[in-house]
């Protein structure tokens, strides 16, 4: 399929269809990232994830519109103001479904997965009876359209670069709050033993909900990110859940920097891969690799020992 | 010539992520013998048994049971050679009756069309109501084993060994959490299990041990501290250092 | 002492009440068009009871069954669809003689991995034997590796993706979104008739209970207490001298020959197969029909199936909102309040009463086969 580029073709479709994979990469990281701190760290498998980051991108939706409505003298920084509410509402309704539905089920991982799929049907039918079965999209500021040109035949799209920058600062917060803040602390001590770290003082059930609640906003986040790339519409979440699951598994589940590295490898191999052949033969080529490397090395990328 | 040791384990060695559980380990058991190991908390003691018994990789060394190595063997074929394990915590099926804890122990049928054609018939039923017998649970045969004591966990996990009739029966710590009355029981029903067998018992309780013992092996970090027999052992200063002296 | 029995005789009476509803309740009480209906509600009881001893029984949740529902009913699709596409009845097509989306695709001539699917024999043998080696392949990498659990769910949905996108994405060679459509004769006979229709509702029944007989006699047997066994304590069964992978591959390929069959009884009796069948979606819903029967209960799979179809196609006729919501609520419902399902609620609850009703003497125990599944 590359015999008829020529090398200086190829590297820069190979550059632009990189730069091109970034938002995907940046979708992938932060909804990976949601899911591998509530998996990792607490054994939950949720299903409604998708759901999670298609309420991020609704919100940023409902920004988008208000501040083109009220304040449009304000709309280049909407977007700003659109992943904050996307991380606090999307985190508020994981609080919420950790408190009615997940703490019950903590024993039986299977079945926390067939409960979040219920929830993540219930919700895509909520989507659908507020916003309507159509997609919606974002009207994306002025400063962020376009593209830097770096030679002249690559060129970098702002947004592609902002999104990232944003996703791997995000990482970097997550990162830097689970290793140095009380909560990372708590949330690795009940990870390694769960009895004794409420035996002494740590709130355990206040640890998981906040857990859930800070995956699933950002997933949040991961929506708002969302909004630049595809539109947003009650069911598009459930086709990124299992991209973002085989990310998190491919990465070695629990090693952050594993699951930034899936993120990176599969998104980019099938954003280069589009440009060759259609996007739907680059998406099961993409999976078959990633699921024939896990046949072979189960335990993913990077991977921690832990004793059974 | 027959072969003077059943089992010989010769420069054992596993190593998680650098830490050294077990280090350069060897010791000899012959045919008949009660080995018992014994060694402070952590000692390595738990994991030895993992290593012969295939639930552990080992990272060098060699593990030959009647002249055939472990290592190479997966789990399923080491006890197909002759080697029966009891996990230190009692592990029986709860879902399960006592006699199907038994049956599935039974050693026919191991295959997946063998346990499809497997028949429940008088010889298996023989041998069943005989082990159950032994390991005191001929009234509870119909009891599903989560109803079971504690205590009477471990003896179904012991008679699923029996039924097997291992050549080498490895127990780790077949008396922890017992009642006086029920660890009574337990040394008789192991002195009468090991007869005519070899035995490699884990154990803390040293009144138990002195019990059983033909000879005792002290392990302390992956290694062994003394070996001999119980009197030698327990008047090695060593011994007493890290291990009897508290 | 144990009954190691076939069928205890409270079995006995729920099989032969199942099997006065298929044969002979439903076909009286239906019309024709509600009576295929249910036939097709009843070629999903396949992939349930299949379920029913994979994940019940075994614990090893696939979320790919869906994929094995595919590979039959396409098979037995391809089949159909060359003794459809005669060059006379496609004598307009450019290239007459072919599959008629082929021709739409501009394929010239027929793929060479189509062309054993001419022979009935050969058709109805892939029915099981592609299901089956697929799930093997599948088995064997993940079993032997000892990876299970939420991973090997995770792997099986991924495979329920990447099914349906190429399925999708090749339309040439399968007949991308809309499947494979237009069948019309089996050997000769009009499969759309509604005398054919019937007929195949019978023999669609028929392979159900040798199907739920097969499941019997393996939960019965040895194999099936050891499934329990590795369920609950695998380490134990491994070193009582058990490979137990090749236990778990077996189950899993059990599973997914039911599945195949269910598949090829769905394209005969509605006429088609499409992708919709395959994918992540309805994959899990085939997990929620074992889930609301009893996820032990080889005959609550059955019931699950019928009962969660009929309430989808009454409520989505008539309140297609509520159905999502509905089953969603199902989902969270029979996982937090109802674990065991219909099968649990009935021996729990329902078969006390009538017993105390019926013999006034004192209720017997819950049978295990209501025990929880944790
Ligand atoms: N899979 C593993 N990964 C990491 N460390 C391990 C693993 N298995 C054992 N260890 C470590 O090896 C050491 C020896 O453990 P082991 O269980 O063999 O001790 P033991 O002598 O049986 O102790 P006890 O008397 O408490 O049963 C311990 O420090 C344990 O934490
Ligand atoms: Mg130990």
């Amino acid at each position: 399929m590359f015999a008829d580029y020529s090398m200086s073709e190829l590297g820069a479709i190979f550059a632009m269809q990189g730069f091109a994979g970034l938002i995907l990469f940046s979708v992938f990281v932060l909804m990976a990232l949601g899911l591998a701190i509530i998996f990792g760290q607490m054994g939950v498998i949720n299903m409604a994830h998708g759901e999670f980051m298609i309420l991020g991108a609704y919100v940023t939706y409902l920004t988008s519109n208000l501040f083109a409505d009220h304040l449009p003298f304000l709309f280049g920084t909407y977007f700003f103001v659109a992943m904050i509410f996307a991380f606090l509402i999307s985190g508020a309704l994981g609080l919420l479904v950790e408190w009615s539905l997940i703490r019950h089920l903590y024993k039986r991982p299977l079945d926390t997965l067939l409960a979040t799929w219920g929830l993540s049907l219930i919700l895509q039918q909520t989507y659908r009876s507020i916003f309507g079965a159509r997609e919606v999209g974002v009207s994306i500021p002025d400063w962020m359209m376009g593209s830097l040109p770096l030679t002249d035949l690559i060129e970098v799209p702002i947004n592609g670069i902002f999104v990232m920058v944003l996703a791997v600062s995000i990482s970097l917060a997550v990162y830097v709050m689970m290793f140095r803040s009380r909560w990372g602390k708590q949330v690795r001590a009940i990870n390694q033993n769960r009895v004794m770290a409420g035996a002494v003082g740590i709130n355990t059930e206040w640890t998981d909900r906040l857990t859930f609640g800070i995956g699933c906003g950002v997933a949040g986040v991961a929506g708002s990110a969302f909004t630049m790339i595809g539109s947003t519409g009650p069911t598009a979440g459930q086709l990124y859940i299992v991209d973002t699951f085989l990310v998190v598994v491919f990465g070695g589940a629990g090693s952050l920097l594993g699951t930034i590295a899936s993120a990176f490898s599969i998104s980019q191999a099938q954003s280069i891969m589009e440009f060759f052949l259609s996007g739907s033969m680059a998406k099961v080529l993409t999976l078959l690799v990633v699921v024939g490397i896990l046949m072979i090395r189960p335990q993913g990328l990077f991977s921690l020992k832990l004793r059974k | 010539m027959t072969e003077r040791f059943i089992l010989k384990v010769e420069d054992l060695t596993v190593s998680f992520d650098g830490f050294k559980a077990v280090d350069h380990l060897s010791f000899y058991v012959e045919p008949n013998e009660c080995r018992v190991i014994i060694g402070p908390n952590g000692a390595g003691k738990t994991t030895v048994l993992d290593l012969i018994c295939g639930r552990t990789k080992a990272t060098e060394g060699s593990v030959q049971f009647k002249n055939k190595e472990l290592l190479a063997m997966r789990e399923d074929q080491i006890v197909h050679a002759g080697v029966g394990r009891k996990f230190q915590t009692p592990s029986v099926y709860e879902d399960l009756t006592v006699f199907e804890n038994l049956e599935l122990s039974y050693p026919k049928g191991h295959g997946v069309f063998g346990a499809l054609a497997f028949k429940r018939d008088a010889a298996v039923r023989a041998r069943i109501a005989d082990i159950a017998e032994t390991i005191f649970l001929d009234d509870q045969l119909d009891e599903k084993a989560a109803f079971l004591s504690h205590g009477q966990k471990q003896w179904l996990e012991i008679g699923m060994l029996l039924i097997q009739d291992p050549e080498l029966l490895m127990l780790d710590e077949p008396v922890a959490g017992m009642s006086v009355a029920e660890r009574k029981k337990t040394a008789e029903l192991l002195n009468r299990i090991i007869q005519d067998r070899s035995v490699i018992v884990i154990e803390h309780d040293m009144g138990f041990v002195a019990d059983i013992a033909t000879r005792v092996t002290v392990l302390h970090q992956g290694k062994t501290l003394s070996e001999g027999t119980m009197e030698r052992v327990q008047n090695d200063p060593k011994v007493v250092e890290v291990y009897l002296g508290h | 002492m144990q009954s190691s029995a076939f069928m205890t005789r409270k079995e006995l009476i729920g099989f032969l009440i199942l099997a006065a509803l298929i044969f002979i309740v439903f076909p009286v009480a239906l019309d024709n068009f509600r009576l295929n209906l249910f036939g097709k509600y009843l070629t999903y009881a396949f992939v349930a009871v299949g379920l029913a001893l994979c994940w019940g029984a075994g614990g090893i949740l696939s979320l790919g069954q869906g994929v094995f529902f595919g590979l039959g009913g396409y098979c037995m699709a391809m089949f159909l669809k060359l003794e459809a596409s005669t060059p006379e009845n496609t004598a307009i097509q450019s290239t007459p003689g072919i599959p008629d989306f082929m021709d739409w695709n501009q394929l010239k001539e027929l793929p060479w991995w189509w062309e054993p699917f001419y022979s009935l024999p050969i058709a109805l043998a892939a029915v099981v034997a592609v299901p089956v080696i697929f799930a093997f392949i599948i088995g064997v990498a993940m079993f032997t590796r000892r990876v299970g659990g939420v991973y090997f769910a995770i792997i099986t949905q991924a495979f329920a993706a990447i099914m349906t996108i190429l399925i999708i994405g090749q339309q040439g060679y399968t007949g991308g979104v809309n499947g494979i459509t237009d069948l019309r004769t089996l050997m000769g006979w009009d499969i759309r008739t509604d005398e054919a229709k019937t007929i195949l509702y019978f023999v669609n029944g028929a392979l159900l209970f040798v199907v739920l007989l097969v499941a019997q006699y393996v939960r019965k047997s040895k194999l099936g207490r050891l499934l329990i066994a590795m369920r609950d304590q695998e380490d134990r069964v491994r070193f009582s001298g058990y490979n137990v992978a090749n236990f778990k591959i077996f189950i899993f390929c059990l599973g997914a020959a039911f599945a195949g069959i269910g598949g090829a009884m769905f394209t005969l009796q509605v006429g088609f197969m499409s992708p919709t069948l395959v994918g992540i979606v309805p994959s899990i819903e085939m997990v929620i029909f074992c889930a609301v029967g009893g996820r032990l209960s080889i005959l609550g799979a059955v019931y699950g199936a019928l009962l969660v179809n009929w309430a989808k196609t009454s409520l989505s006729e008539s309140f297609p909102e509520l159905w999502l919501l509905g089953l969603g609520a199902l989902f969270i419902a029979v996982v937090m309040f109802f674990p065991n399902g219909l099968a649990g609620v009935w021996s729990e609850k329902i078969e006390p009463r009538l017993l105390a009703l019926f013999n006034q003497k004192k209720p017997s125990r819950p049978t295990p086969d209501g025990a929880p599944a944790e």
